[in-house]
């Protein structure tokens, strides 16, 4: 599980990176997004990972704390998507002033010579 | 202790979240009312901090507890000299700012006074936080106004520079999450106050993952700061902001440095144990490349408002490499520098707008294109008949409040600026042996000051001397009246700078020594 998640985290980070350091917004906006999954899911998984748990009890099981996830992480998370959210639609809008205002879909406002 | 005076301390978000509402439910329907409720948020806000400064000046710092949970397990907002200190800078840099924006700017485009609001929100949020979390929130509240603020006015270059601008906020938010989600995973706790004790009783195989975090939200931290090279995006996104959202972001910078004070001196200060003193280096050698790089970009620029971009930069660097020092009397020098810089470069960003006025587009680049190939003059100057013409008023007000940015930025005397770099070497050269960070740093502090008082006498030459017939700018009394309202501020802060630097040096002990904020917090004996 915990193999699967750090993959998972890794592969989106990566990618993330990697499409941020190109040259066209969209590029970059989707970087972002992929960026702010990752980290999201980074945040999720510092409260505890268990596969195959009961979402509060087993039959015939007594309740106890330790059985419980974190709930704090995924508080917090909840909040970070919001706030990611939010900013990814703002950066759209700047994009797309760019874009009108540019006329190029370069980070730099214009096309690099060739 | 009455209980009224207990809630002062939220007021400082709740001013300025109420009046941005209600300029936004207000609108475009009356420009009188917007003005009105803008205008007592931030008088209230001076005043607010002004009280909450002379609160704050006691040994054990004051916490505000929402909803009456206990510190752990609920939201805290804690007030100490520091956060106080940083408030009554936003609070004055946010009064300069509105009034000089009432004079065009604030109708360049939609919601100004709005945004204006929320971003002083974010920054007193910032300043008040308890805990890291709710660092992030406020840090993002702020820089989420301060996008708009940023591309308030539109235009090509605005939006270029803003594009950057966030995207590199949006990473250094991905940074601040990341390690705050790494502390919270091996400490248990978000509040900073609980984190600092927790770090202290740390197993030595937990520390690396510790520092690993606190790194990452380094990192965060000193992008807002422009540390190098973190911050190559600083001069050209402040220089093409509208000139009062430039003046009130040049405190945005200030808040990486707050916060790296607050989390570097809490974690990792005196009492830490094995961790103490963790990347004291990193921000001491940080600090000179910055103030190196400030130094090279404020000789090499050939726009004011870049100029003052590159002061920014100067400032961090100084302010980083003297925090990194570690020692309480520099760091008490260096919140002294902090306030007379923050006015010095919020009046200069303010003042760069209305010298411009007066000139042709491009007359920068062509007055240092002309010193460096020795293009002639186009006309040889008329002999008799302009000697003896006057200097217009204004130009010579506005000369005047030139010299004095120079001065204060330089660190020449007779103003505060030069008190300021004295509080930061004095204690570095004091008695004992003076290790060799500590003559770079000297070197570094002096090589700015030469730096800045050439580049800023250069362009004083070209504006106010050298110009070719400028037409004395048209000035309204709001925009003069903030520029040197500032200006005055540092004149007493150079004539009061006994009871401020032993202010100063209060703060910087409680910093240095946390027992007074963890009792605050937490409560009991540490």
């Amino acid at each position: 599980m915990e193999l699967v998640v750090s993959l998972g985290i890794g592969v989106l980070a990566g990618s993330g990176v990697w499409l941020l350091m190109r040259p066209r917004t969209f590029q970059v906006i989707i970087g972002l997004s992929l960026l702010g999954y990752a980290v999201n899911l980074f945040i999720f998984s510092t409260g505890v990972l268990r596969s195959g748990a009961a979402a509060i009890l087993s039959p015939g099981e007594v309740g106890s704390i330790d059985r419980y996830a974190d709930p704090l992480p995924q508080a917090l998370v909840l909040t970070a998507i919001v706030i990611g959210f939010a900013t990814t639609a703002l950066m759209l809008v700047v994009l797309l002033a760019a874009r009108g205002l540019t006329r190029s879909d370069h980070v730099d406002g214009r096309e690099p010579e060739r | 202790m009455s209980t009224l005076l207990d809630h002062l301390v939220i007021a400082p978000i709740l001013v300025p979240m109420l009046a941005g509402i209600a300029t936004i439910l207000i609108g475009e329907r009356s420009r009188v009312l917007t003005i009105a409720t803008g205008f007592a948020s931030v008088i209230g806000l001076v005043v607010l901090a002004a009280a909450l400064l002379i609160l704050s000046d006691e040994p054990v710092a004051r916490a505000y507890r929402l909803g009456d949970w206990p510190a752990l397990f609920g939201i805290v907002l804690v007030l100490d000299r520091l956060a106080a200190l940083m408030l009554m800078l936003a609070a004055l840099l946010g009064l300069a700012a509105f009034s000089f924006s009432l004079g065009r700017w604030a109708r360049a485009g939609a919601h100004f006074h709005p945004l204006f609001q929320f971003q002083l929100m974010g920054l007193n949020g910032a300043f008040l936080a308890g805990d890291i979390f709710n660092l992030f929130v406020f840090f993002e509240v702020m820089l989420a106004a301060s996008y708009g603020l940023a591309l308030h006015g539109s235009g090509t270059a605005r939006v270029r520079a803003g594009l950057h601008y966030i995207v590199i906020n949006l990473v250094a938010s991905a940074f601040f999450l990341v390690g705050v989600s790494v502390l919270y995973g091996v400490a248990g706790t978000l509040n900073m106050a609980d984190l600092a004790a927790r770090i202290r009783m740390l197993e030595a195989e937990d520390r690396g993952l510790v520092e690993a975090g606190a790194a990452i939200l380094g990192i965060a931290f000193l992008t807002k700061a422009a540390i190098w090279p973190l911050g190559f995006w600083l001069p050209a996104t402040y220089a093409a902001a509208s000139t009062p959202a430039a003046a009130i972001m040049s405190i945005l910078s200030k808040v990486g440095i707050y916060a790296v004070l607050r989390m570097w001196l809490l974690l990792f200060g005196d009492g830490a144990g094995l961790s103490q003193g963790f990347a004291g280096a990193v921000l001491t050698i940080g600090g000179l490349a910055t103030l190196a790089f400030g130094s090279v970009a404020v000789l090499a620029t050939q726009n004011l408002a870049r100029l003052a971009g590159a002061s920014v930069l100067v400032s961090s660097g100084t302010l980083l490499a003297a925090i990194g020092a570690g020692e309480a009397a520099v760091t008490g020098g260096a919140l002294f520098y902090m306030t007379s810089s923050v006015l010095a470069i919020g009046a200069l960003f303010l003042l760069i707008e209305l010298v411009e006025r007066g000139r042709d587009v491009g007359a920068d680049v062509l007055a240092v294109t002309r010193e460096a190939f020795g293009t002639p003059e186009e006309e040889p100057p008329a002999e008799e008949a302009e000697v003896g013409i006057a200097i217009p008023g204004t130009l010579a007000m506005l000369g005047f409040a030139f010299l004095a940015c120079a001065l204060l930025l330089a660190g020449l005397p007779p103003l505060s600026g030069f008190l300021a770099k004295f509080a930061i070497l004095a204690p570095l050269l004091g008695p004992g042996p003076v290790p060799a960070t500590s003559w770079v740093l000297l070197a570094a502090l002096v090589l700015s000051g030469l730096a800045t008082i050439i580049a800023m006498t250069r362009t004083g030459i070209e504006v106010f001397w050298a110009a070719p017939e400028g037409t004395a700018p048209r000035v309204a009394v709001v925009e003069i009246a903030p520029v040197a309202g500032l200006l005055l501020l540092t004149v007493a802060l150079t004539l009061a700078a006994g009871p401020a630097m032993e202010f100063m040096q209060r703060t910087a002990e409680a910093l240095h020594a946390p027992q007074g904020y963890l009792r605050g917090v937490l409560g009991g004996p540490p």
